[in-house]
């Protein structure tokens, strides 16, 4: 840590996007090392998925109707536990302290780790519907729609989880107070993502648009909020 | 800012809260009057409608505390001063008391009149999250010890939970089109009587007044909390000052 920290020290005057990117470059390092998304998350949505089968099963018919919203579901679960995740490693050995002294733009901070977030999402979210595919036979569809959902959807969540993070693995809020405090925030990213997830894989992929709209909307609203305020909350 | 900050110390003062009291007390009474007795019964809905005149001041109410919320946490974050905190958390208080009031209210003027206690109904989703947002901005505030972390969070939560409320309602109206159910009876339409909409301006204007009545209350609850707190920390229990308002 302390050999990165002062690695940092040495470039502080990289541009910001920069620095965001190494912070996402340093997380997904450890992910790939530490293989906490695979190794955990996607057991996790597994368990969830299977779970979810005997609760709505075993008529094929419910199942298949039901499977975009189990997705997100699963997809939403999971994100709460990789943003938690993302900032556990920064709290274990105080290597927070660290990164907040390092001479990094705390909005860099933000955007990087959001940044990793997304992308781990992303990697889990596609095996989730590879998952889905196989147990609740959902049809692939249109694959662009679906991918752009995806992607888009997974951003947003990441933003918000990136945002928060920091609020879950501090004090003693680490039990509901988090959930709580996300769930209720990416609602118009649990309703946008199943509706296009719907409308792709049952052949109405040019309706998805205007919730794309809405998912890309959402997107733009909390990166920029969470590089506007993130600072406000690293402060101590 | 500093004009409102000086206006809100005056109303905040013992007799300013005393005369505030009184009159929501006479608001209230008024309000009361006005949509029980002076009032006609709604022609279709017959008596229940009366439980207008107390669920659109607490509507009302609750989407102006969380307005309050959002304004003094981005003035808590830009100037640091811990009054705009204690502003930001009274009126949450008081914000998720009158919309859980706003909902319970609606849900039983929606059983007689729609026939179901809750429908996905846009407006009734929107304020259902907006009661789950402010819970968590509550919870957070219990859980963090250090006061300037917890000012600062719910600072931030204040903000974020108000910028996500349009967004929620956008996608709620929207989800909900693709679902059409039967068109469901409104309140009002095209002809309100007019003792009705005085009944319930009154009612707005009545609830307003008991917000601001309990908003001086819970501020000076805030205040000698705040005291409490740094005499409890201070060794010379002397030369206390007046907290800074």
């Amino acid at each position: 840590m302390t050999a990165r920290a002062e690695d940092v020290a040495a470039r502080s005057s990289v541009p910001f996007l920069r620095q965001a990117m190494a912070i996402a470059a340093k997380d997904l390092r450890i992910e790939i090392r530490g293989r906490h998304a695979l190794g955990t998350l996607l057991p996790f949505a597994a368990t969830l998925l299977v779970s979810f089968g005997f609760a709505f099963g075993p008529g094929r018919d419910v199942l298949e109707r039901t499977a975009p919203g189990l997705l997100w579901m699963a997809t939403l679960f999971a994100a709460v536990m990789a943003a938690r995740r993302s900032y556990q490693a920064e709290t274990e050995d105080d290597a927070l302290e660290g990164l907040l002294l390092a001479p990094v733009d705390k909005a860099a901070v933000f955007l990087g780790k959001a940044t990793a977030v997304a992308l781990e999402l992303l990697v889990l979210v596609i095996a989730v519907l590879l998952m889905v595919v196989v147990l609740f036979d959902l049809s692939p569809g249109n694959p662009f729609a679906l991918l752009g959902a995806f992607a888009l959807g997974t951003v947003g969540l990441a933003a918000v989880g990136g945002l928060f993070g920091v609020v879950a693995e501090a004090e003693r809020t680490r039990e509901a107070v988090f959930p709580m405090l996300v769930l209720p925030l990416v609602t118009p990213v649990l309703i946008a993502g199943v509706r296009a997830t719907d409308l792709a894989t049952t052949g109405q992929a040019g309706e998805a648009a205007q919730w794309l709209g809405l998912l890309l909307a959402f997107d733009i609203v909390f990166v920029s909020i969470g590089i506007l305020v993130f600072g406000h909350l690293m402060e101590d | 800012m500093d004009v409102a900050a000086r206006g809100l110390g005056k109303a905040t003062s013992r007799s300013g809260e005393r005369a505030l009291g009184i009159a929501a007390l006479v608001a209230v009474v008024v309000s009361a009057t006005l949509s029980l007795v002076v009032a006609p019964p709604d022609a279709v809905q017959g008596e229940v409608q009366r439980l207008m005149y107390v669920h659109v001041p607490a509507a009302w109410l609750a989407y102006l505390s969380f307005f309050v919320v959002f304004i003094s946490s981005v003035a808590y974050l830009k100037t640091r001063r811990s009054r705009w905190d204690r502003i930001a958390a009274a009126s949450a208080e008081i914000g998720v008391l009158f919309t859980a009031l706003a909902i319970a209210l609606g849900a039983l003027w929606g059983k007689p009149i729609w026939g179901t206690w809750w429908t996905w109904d846009p407006r009734l989703t929107t304020t259902a999250m907006l009661l789950l947002i402010y819970f968590t901005y509550l919870a957070v505030r219990r859980v963090v010890d250090n006061p300037s972390r917890r000012a600062r969070w719910a600072a931030v939560i204040g903000i974020v939970g108000f910028v996500d409320v349009p967004i929620v309602h956008l996608s709620v109206v929207w989800w909900r089109s693709l679902h059409q159910q039967a068109t469901l009876l409104r309140v009002g339409g095209p002809e309100i009587h007019g003792s009705m909409l005085a009944a319930l301006l009154v009612g707005v204007v009545a609830f307003t007044l008991v917000y601001a009545y309990l908003m001086t209350l819970r501020l000076r609850i805030g205040r000698l909390e705040e005291r409490a707190v740094r005499e409890a920390l201070s060794p010379q229990v002397g030369e206390l000052e007046e907290a800074d308002v």
